[in-house]
């Protein structure tokens, strides 16, 4: 893929979560932020479809940015063909872990695994 | 009836001020025998108009011949003197000791750039990403086989690239970059300023080229908008703005 594909994708998750978090946010505001925290209230978010779905999708925002400014720091720190095909890779591998990871919390607490 | 005076009885209207005197700490290094580098300091005399190349040179004359520095014209143009002055990247000769406001005056060779000895480095990174870029008018029209006489340019699409083409090489910019430092690959602020001046040359039809070129891992985004390339420019060229403008082109925000 073209740098300039990957940062127009970069800068695009980047605008995304930003208004996705503003209303992520907006949301927690409807109650005070120990309420927020308690078990039952963060399993009914998890069972609320919509709500889950826009933190389904913060999620993946999110790791796309965040693995992506970390290849760049990364390819800056040091170079060399091996060392950033291993970061390229490793920052990809790690980026579908986390969005697996994440996505396992939500799909297991709608199959009621939780 | 007054007596004019002759010439040679005129008094001088403005007094030439005695010389003051500076000392010149100029940084000693060769990779081949030396672990670290060192400083070697000497008293100078200077005037108003004293350039820190003149200082360099006068070292050289009196004190040491074996200080290691480049330098060619001695008026802005080479882009041959380019070093550390004060911890700023500079020209020597372009640069006049009063103007440092400081006795003190410290040489250091540039950043980014491995060095020969001294204050002479080595430009090899600098000219390969300069030639990287097809630093040239692309175009199969020639003004010779072209129906036109020439390919005429209006004010406008001159002002587009003009302050660009005033780049001397120097590599200034290069030595202030904080991307050079650590990313070895980096293509750098020289070669990315000049891309964009042949881009935006209304003659030019490379620009598809020079953008798959530069849009590369280590090519246009991993500058991080210090501009700190742009300050140092002994030229007025400012290739910030030129790095931003060629991200328009790949953006889709010009064409």
């Amino acid at each position: 893929m073209r740098e300039s594909t990957i940062m127009k994708i970069h800068y695009g998750t980047a605008l995304g979560a930003v208004a996705l978090v503003a209303v992520h946010i907006l949301m927690r505001l409807t109650q005070s932020f120990a309420e927020s925290l308690e078990y039952t209230n963060v399993i009914a978010n998890y069972q609320f479809l919509p709500y889950a779905g826009m933190l389904e999708i913060i999620l993946i925002l999110l790791s796309i940015h965040g693995f992506n400014g970390l290849r760049v720091i990364l390819l800056e720190l040091k170079q060399g063909p091996r060392y950033e095909k291993a970061v390229s890779y490793g920052c990809v591998a790690a980026m579908m872990g986390l969005i697996a990871y994440g996505s396992r919390t939500i799909i297991m607490v709608n199959m009621g695994m939780l | 009836m007054t007596q004019v005076p002759s010439i040679a009885e005129e008094k001088p209207t403005t007094s030439l001020s005695s010389p003051k005197t500076a000392t010149l700490r100029i940084a000693r290094f060769n990779p081949e025998k030396d672990s670290e580098r060192k400083f070697m300091e000497f008293n100078i005399p200077y005037q108003r108009w004293t350039t820190v190349l003149e200082a360099i040179l006068e070292v050289k004359k009196h004190f040491d011949h074996s200080v290691a520095v480049r330098y060619s014209c001695r008026q802005a143009t080479c882009g041959s003197c380019g070093m550390i002055i004060n911890g700023k990247p500079r020209l020597a000769c372009f640069t006049k000791i009063s103007e440092l406001e400081s006795d003190v005056v410290t040489v250091e060779p540039m950043n980014n750039f491995p060095i020969i000895r001294d204050l002479a480095v080595r430009f090899e990174r600098l000219f390969e990403s300069h030639h990287k870029i097809k630093p040239y008018l692309i175009n199969d029209d020639s003004e010779i086989s072209s129906n036109e006489k020439e390919f005429l340019q209006t004010p406008e699409e001159v002002e587009q690239y003009i302050q660009f083409s005033n780049c001397i090489k120097c590599g200034l910019c290069n030595s202030a970059c904080p991307t050079m430092a650590t990313d070895s690959s980096f293509v750098g602020p020289q070669a990315l300023a000049q891309a964009y001046r042949y881009v935006a040359d209304s003659r030019d039809k490379g620009k598809d080229s020079r953008l798959k070129i530069i849009d590369e891992s280590h090519g246009i985004w991993r500058c991080h908008f210090a501009g700190s390339c742009s300050q140092v420019c002994p030229k007025g060229v400012d290739p910030a703005m030129g790095i931003q403008f060629l991200r328009g082109y790949l953006l889709g925000f010009r064409s």
